[in-house]
């Protein structure tokens, strides 16, 4: 669809000429982000001020247009595909990090710099930004925002929103404000609302992150079993210790030998799953959790635990974890990835299921996922070609939802709810409790216009009723 | 436990002012509450504790040492001020960190999920009971610190933590709190009072005593932190982290304590009044309006506002 020529033409009174996509082609590749879902684009532009985001947003508001915030679109909820032909603001032109303040222990960025280069723009002051999502070399802060993001480190670290500070936003009405605080918390916490809002509350356009001092010691271990029961016993065994590691993750066989055919990163392909366990912090804390961790894995059948002997060694096991998903290309062309949180308790219970379902509707699953805090992203295989394959794939990943929540899990661990689970909220809350959460979203914008239809579902606000939205392909 | 929950929200019903009181350990918290309020009490009790879980299930009126001592039998603590009479609702409610604040991080990370009941006298649910979830608008970040202005808290599960294998406090007169804070690896606690610093280190005992070492021969072990913070006669000052030294230039030394590498100091002089920003103040009382439309829910309260 081309872009609307009137829309257009007032976009580029704000941004400039070079700042509007003016041809149909281009305009398309922002109607979709990293997940299966495509929308329609209304325009798109790229700001590169906080001035030009709030007069591209009041815009919107004159016109009474929808605006739908997105960074580098590696979303894999459909949270950034545009919906009610949308001005799409693409943020990643304001990709400057403004301030590193090692006395506050915070950076000023803005929301399109790159999770990885604020990190390695970090790395000469021995800080790092924590969340650490497997697309981080590509993901925005601004999007890690947007998706309160988890990444691998989250077990020790947390999610996002404890890593930020502060945010200037500008709000659907365009108004400027500053949540949070660089100092301790203040009254009503704003900011922690924000965070993981999805873009329908606003566009952050400048972040203060809270750095993350750098571990003095790393020890990682990779452990091998010829069951995954053993293994996800294993994972519930090690925290039941009292430890908690920087990150413990668990592949099984198919996908370990996926990413041996990829990257060779030296994991016995004969092994039913391994665990990849990492301990950081001073050195006698982490020489004891990985002494800890070898003798529970042994304890648990392990046919082979192996310490990283060298940051070499570590960092190619780490590129086998964080390439996974790349190597599965080699098996089928497409897969459908999924993201639920259950208790460490269940794990092993949940992921008996989530073979089960997928044998049943003859799918193909590989799971490679945050064993530690029970995140699990069962990743179904398939060739989109086939006819009537993606009717199984939706089936079997709801069944795999439906799972997730009947062990006491959640819908999302890291991924958010976007458009892919909006439908399925009613699952983990009641008609009240979303009620209370379409509240406070009309709070931040009561004319709907900022990412619209996107986390609650249809009837969260009374006398609402919105279906699946027009033009959206799934 | 629905119809303990029930029971709760039945107390509170849909009419009338109400106050919800914990463990009246912080009565002056925001304003001081409308004398002619209903008082209601949430129920007290752990409901279910799964150690490997790291989570736990409390009712908001359970008291915090009582919780934190079933806690530490299995080895395990909670991120929030372990005060005598305090209540875990009051304590999430009023959301004021622990003096371990820079190594446990924010009391506003620990709740998981809450069942809470708002304005109408309904029993809402946010969050969710695993450690990781990004399901839907993280409600529970905005109940925390709202002095229960949104909704009374009834039932709670929290995320629970590891205690250290060894834990040693250390003072030392006139050494610069801010050079000890770069100096050091993630330490449990810095504080300071213009004269003395006091720091908490924690982990395994070897690094423990090779960060001591760090500290070097002027810092002492001592045996207990220094002082609860806060106190009728002691007020709340927020600030960056690195104002806290010319904070403490203006003072005398002793007059004040400061949670280096946080930005808080307690002192007897109140602060300065700081204006929410009008759109700011708009967004809270639409929240509020949402919430609680006949503003009944713990009146004379107001989040952020200095205390009495």
């Amino acid at each position: 669809m081309a872009p609307n020529s009137d829309l257009v033409d007032a976009l580029i009174d704000i941004v400039g000429v070079h700042g509007v996509v003016t041809n149909a082609a281009e305009a398309n590749l922002y109607s979709r982000d990293a997940s299966n879902m495509t929308g329609a684009v209304g325009a798109v532009c790229f700001p590169t001020s906080t001035s030009q985001v709030a007069a591209v947003v009041a815009l919107a508001n004159r016109l009474g247009r929808p605006f739908v915030a997105r960074g580098s679109g590696t979303g894999l909820a459909g949270g950034a595909v545009p919906t009610g032909e949308p001005i799409v603001i693409v943020l990643t032109r304001m990709n400057r990090i403004i301030d590193i303040d090692i006395d506050n222990m915070v950076a000023w960025v803005e929301p399109g710099v790159i999770n990885l280069d604020l990190t390695r723009a970090l790395g000469a002051h021995k800080m790092h930004f924590a969340p650490d999502p497997s697309s981080q070399q590509s993901c925005t802060i601004g999007g890690n925002v947007a998706n309160n993001s988890g990444g691998p480190h989250c077990l020790a670290y947390g999610v996002t929103s404890p890593h930020i500070a502060s945010l200037e936003v500008v709000l659907p009405d365009a108004s400027i404000v500053t949540l949070g605080a660089v100092g301790p918390p203040t009254g009503v916490d704003l900011r922690g609302v924000f965070v993981g809002s999805e873009g329908t509350c606003g566009i952050a356009t400048k972040i203060a992150v809270r750095l993350t001092p750098n571990p003095p010691a790393v020890r990682t271990l990779l452990l091998a079993f010829d069951n995954t029961t053993a293994a996800t016993d294993c994972v519930s065994a090690i925290i039941s210790a009292g430890l908690v590691p920087a990150a413990l993750e668990m592949m099984d066989q198919k996908i370990t030998n996926a990413v041996e055919d990829f990257v060779g990163a030296g994991y016995p392909r004969d092994a039913a799953a391994v665990l990849l366990v990492e301990i950081d912090g001073l050195p006698a804390g982490c020489d004891a959790g990985a002494a800890i961790v070898r003798t529970i894995g042994e304890a648990h059948g392990a046919m082979s635990v192996r310490l990283a002997a060298s940051e070499g060694e570590r960092l190619l096991l780490w590129k086998g974890r964080k390439t996974a998903f790349g190597a599965v290309a080699r098996i089928k062309p497409n897969y459908y990835l999924h993201d639920t949180v259950v208790p460490r308790s269940a794990l092993t219970k949940v992921l008996s299921e989530v073979y089960e379902i997928a044998d049943r509707y003859d799918l193909i699953v590989m799971n490679v996922f945050h064993a530690g805090d029970g995140n699990l992203h069962p990743l179904l295989v398939f060739d989109g070609r086939l006819p009537g394959i993606m009717d199984r794939v939706h089936a079997a990943g709801e069944e795999i939802v439906r799972a997730s929540l009947a062990a006491g899990g959640v819908l999302s661990g890291e991924h958010g709810i976007g458009l892919e689970k909006r439908d399925l909220m009613s699952l983990q809350f009641s008609p009240v409790d979303l009620v209370a959460q379409d509240m406070v979203r009309s709070c931040f914008d009561p004319r709907g216009l900022a990412n619209p239809l996107k986390v609650l579902p249809a009837g969260s606000r009374c006398g609402e009723g919105h279906g699946v939205p027009d033009g959206l392909w799934i | 436990m629905t119809r303990v929950l029930d029971k709760f929200a039945t107390d509170i019903g849909a009419h009338g002012a109400v106050v919800c009181v914990g463990g009246n350990t912080q009565p002056t918290e925001g304003g001081l509450q409308d004398q002619g309020a209903r008082i209601v009490r949430a129920p007290a009790g752990i409901v279910s504790y799964e150690p490997s879980e790291m989570t736990v299930t409390v009712y908001a009126g359970t008291p915090v040492t009582e919780l934190a001592n079933a806690l530490a039998a299995h080895g395990q603590t909670i991120a929030m001020p372990i005060a005598d009479g305090s209540t875990i609702g009051g304590a999430l409610a009023v959301g004021r960190s622990s003096v371990f604040h820079l190594g446990h991080g924010n009391v506003r990370d620990t709740l998981l999920q809450a069942r809470f009941v708002n304005g109408a006298g309904e029993l809402v649910k946010v969050g969710g009971p695993t450690v990781k979830n990004v399901t839907g608008f993280d409600l529970c970040r905005l109940l925390v610190g709202s002095l229960g202005t949104f909704g009374f808290f009834g039932e709670v599960i929290l995320r629970t933590r590891p205690i250290a294998a060894s834990t040693q406090w250390f003072s030392a007169l006139q050494a610069d709190p801010f050079a000890t804070r770069r100096s050091l690896y993630r330490p449990a606690s810095i504080m300071w009072d213009g004269a003395t610093t006091w720091v908490c280190l924690e982990g395994h005992p070897e690094d423990v005593a090779a960060q001591a070492t760090i500290l070097g021969r002027q810092f002492q072990p001592c045996s207990n932190p220094p002082v609860s913070l806060g106190g009728p006669e002691k007020h709340r000052w927020a600030m960056e982290p690195k104002e806290l030294r010319s904070f403490g230039a203006e003072r005398s030394p002793g007059s004040f304590m400061a949670l280096i590498g946080i930005g808080e100091a307690w002192c007897s002089q109140p602060p300065p009044a700081t204006p929410t920003e009008p759109r700011i103040q708009q967004l809270e009382q639409s929240i509020k309006t949402k919430m609680d439309p006949a503003c009944r829910l713990n009146p004379g309260r107001t989040p952020g506002r200095r205390s009495t």
